[in-house]
C-alpha cells in the first residue's frame, strides 16, 4: 500500500507537485495520467527516492521511504525513456543488474523468450532500436517478481504485437495480486489494462476512480472524451 | 559499493582512453629514461610533467565520466542501491584506473632500467604516490562539479577553469601578491596559501624528499624552515589526504540532495 500525504516538490521556481495526497490499495492496475508536465513522472520518482520532496510523507506499506533504499528490493521500475550504458551486451547487462540486486532469478529467460530478443542477446545496447531497448527494458523490470510495479510509458517504441504481449503480461502479473502503477498517453491501452485511474493537474489529484466514475462525472459517453473534457474545462 | 566500484571500474578498463593514458605514460617513461640515462633526472623531470598532467587528466575524466556514465547512474538509482554508494563506487572506479593506469605505465619502464637497485626507488614511488593523490583529489572535484551542473559544457568548462587556476594561475597570483606586500613578512602567509592547492602542495612534498634546496622555491624554502623535512612531509601527506576527504564527503552530500 502506498500513502502519499501533503507532498510538495519544486524545481526552481517552477512548483510540480502542490501538496499530492493520495493512496493507493494493494492489488491492482492503477493508471496515473495527466498533461504533459502535470507532475506523473516527478510523483513516480519521488516514490522510488529518485526525486526528493520538499515536504510531505511517503509511506510504503506502513514505512516512511525517507532515508530508506532497502524498500526499492519490493520495486520494479520501468523508466520512461530507455537509456542503457552503450557498451555492454544485452547479456551483461541483465547479468550485472542481477547481480547489483543480488537476485538469482531465471524469469529473464521467459521474458526474453516473450519478447523474442533471444538474437540480440550478445549485441551492444548502443546498437538497438527504440523499440528493442523498451524491450529489453521490460524485461529488467518485470524479471524479479517485486510486489509494486511501476511502469512510465511502457509502450513507447513498442510494435503491435509486442504490445499485445505486454498486455498480456501485465495482466498475469495482476492476477499475481501485485500493484502496478503506470502512466501512458495512449487511452485506448489505458481503458483496455487499467482498474483504477488517478488523475493529475496542475500539481494535484483532479480525479481518482474507476472508468466508468470518470465517465458519470464528465457526462461523456467514452473515455477518450471523459479525459479531453477534463483538460479543456481546466484550460478553458 | 564495491560492486558499483568493481563495474566502473570495468567499463573503464574497456575504453580506448585507459589504453591511450597508460601508453601515453608508457612512452613518456621509456623516452625519459633513454634520453636522461639517470634516474634522479628522470624522476625530476617526470614530477614537472605529472604535477601538472594529471590533474588535468583527473578532472577531465572525472567530468566526462559523469556525463558519460548518466543513464547508468539513472538505472542504479531505481535499484536497491544506496545512493552515497552509487557515486562513491563509480568516483573511485574512475580514480584507482587512472592511477593504475599511471602507476603502470610508468611503473613498468622504470623497473624494467632497474629502479629496485638503485637508490632513487623511494623517489619515485613517492612520484606515483602524489600522483595518485593527485587522482584521488581532482577526480573528487570533478565530480562535485559535474553534481552540480546538469549542463555539460558548463560543467566541462568550470573543470578546465579549475584546472587552469590550480595549476596556472594561483601561482601567478600567489606570486604577485609576494612581490606586491614584500615588506611585510610573509611566511604565514605562504604556508597557508600552498595548503590551499593541492599541486603546490604535491610539489612541495616530492621536492622536500628529492632534497634539492635550488628547485624547492620560496614556499618550498618556507616549509622547509618551518617545519624542516620530516615534520615538513608529515605535514603536506595530511593535508593532502584531506584534500581528498573532504571533497569525497560533498560528493555523498550533493548526492543524496539531488533530485533526477
Amino acid at each position: 500500500m502506498i500513502e502519499i500525504k501533503e507532498l510538495h516538490k519544486r524545481f526552481g521556481k517552477n512548483e510540480v507537485l502542490k501538496g499530492l495526497d493520495l493512496t493507493i490499495n494493494e492489488g491492482g492496475i492503477f493508471a496515473v495520467l495527466g498533461p504533459n508536465g502535470s507532475g506523473k513522472t516527478t510523483l513516480i520518482k519521488s516514490i522510488l527516492g529518485m526525486v526528493i520532496p520538499q515536504s510531505g510523507t511517503i509511506n510504503l506499506n506502513g514505512k516512511t521511504i525517507k532515508k530508506d533504499w532497502a524498500y526499492r528490493k519490493g520495486i520494479d521500475y520501468l523508466p520512461q525513456i530507455a537509456n542503457f550504458p552503450n557498451n555492454l551486451s544485452v547479456k551483461e547487462l541483465i547479468k550485472m543488474i542481477k547481480d547489483l540486486r543480488a537476485n538469482n532469478t531465471n524469469k529473464d529467460e521467459e521474458l526474453i523468450k516473450l519478447f523474442k530478443l533471444d538474437e540480440f542477446l550478445n549485441k551492444k545496447l548502443g546498437n538497438l532500436s527504440g523499440g528493442t531497448k523498451q524491450k529489453v527494458n521490460l524485461v529488467l523490470t518485470f524479471m524479479f517478481d517485486s510486489p509494486l510495479v511501476i511502469l512510465d510509458e511502457p509502450t513507447t517504441g513498442l510494435d503491435p504485437i509486442s504490445l499485445i504481449r505486454l498486455k498480456d503480461l501485465i495482466n498475469k502479473e495482476k492476477a499475481k495480486g501485485k500493484t502496478i502503477l503506470i502512466t501512458s498517453h495512449i487511452m485506448s491501452f489505458v481503458e483496455e489494462v487499467a482498474d483504477e485511474i488517478v488523475f493529475l493537474l496542475e500539481g494535484v489529484i483532479y480525479f481518482k476512480g474507476t472508468i466508468p466514475e470518470l465517465k458519470t462525472k464528465t457526462e461523456q459517453p467514452d473515455f477518450e472524451h471523459a479525459i479531453a473534457s477534463i483538460l479543456t474545462d481546466s484550460y478553458a | 559499493m564495491l560492486k558499483i566500484l568493481k563495474y566502473s571500474f570495468y567499463d573503464l578498463m574497456r575504453s580506448r582512453w585507459s589504453y591511450v593514458y597508460f601508453f601515453f605514460y608508457l612512452l613518456l617513461g621509456v623516452v625519459l629514461l633513454f634520453l636522461n640515462n639517470n634516474l634522479s633526472k628522470a624522476v625530476i623531470t617526470l614530477m614537472n610533467v605529472i604535477i601538472t598532467l594529471v590533474p588535468l587528466i583527473g578532472t577531465i575524466f572525472g567530468v566526462m565520466y559523469y556525463y558519460n556514465s548518466k543513464e547508468f547512474t539513472e538505472l542504479l538509482l531505481a535499484q536497491p542501491i544506496k545512493r552515497s554508494s552509487i557515486f562513491i563506487g563509480q568516483y573511485l572506479g574512475v580514480a584507482l584506473s587512472l592511477s593504475m593506469s599511471l602507476i603502470l605505465g610508468l611503473g613498468l619502464p622504470f623497473v624494467f632500467y632497474g629502479i629496485f637497485k638503485s637508490n632513487a626507488i623511494w623517489d619515485f614511488t613517492l612520484l606515483l604516490v602524489t600522483g595518485t593523490f593527485l587522482t584521488l583529489i581532482f577526480t573528487a572535484l570533478a565530480f562535485n562539479i559535474a553534481l552540480s551542473n546538469e549542463n555539460k559544457i558548463k560543467g566541462f568548462g568550470y573543470a578546465i577553469l579549475l584546472w587552469l587556476f590550480l595549476a596556472v594561475i594561483y601561482d601567478g597570483i600567489f606570486l604577485m601578491s609576494l612581490v606586491f606586500f614584500e615588506d611585510y613578512p610573509l611566511d604565514k602567509f605562504s604556508l597557508i596559501g600552498s595548503m590551499f592547492n593541492p599541486i603546490d602542495l604535491s610539489r612541495i612534498l616530492i621536492l622536500l624528499k628529492l632534497d634539492i634546496s635550488a628547485l624547492l622555491g620560496y614556499t618550498g624554502a618556507v616549509f622547509k624552515k618551518f617545519f624542516g623535512t620530516n615534520f615538513g612531509f608529515i605535514v603536506s601527506s595530511v593535508v593532502l589526504t584531506l584534500w581528498v576527504i573532504i571533497p569525497t564527503y560533498f560528493i555523498k552530500r550533493k548526492a543524496g540532495r539531488k533530485d533526477f
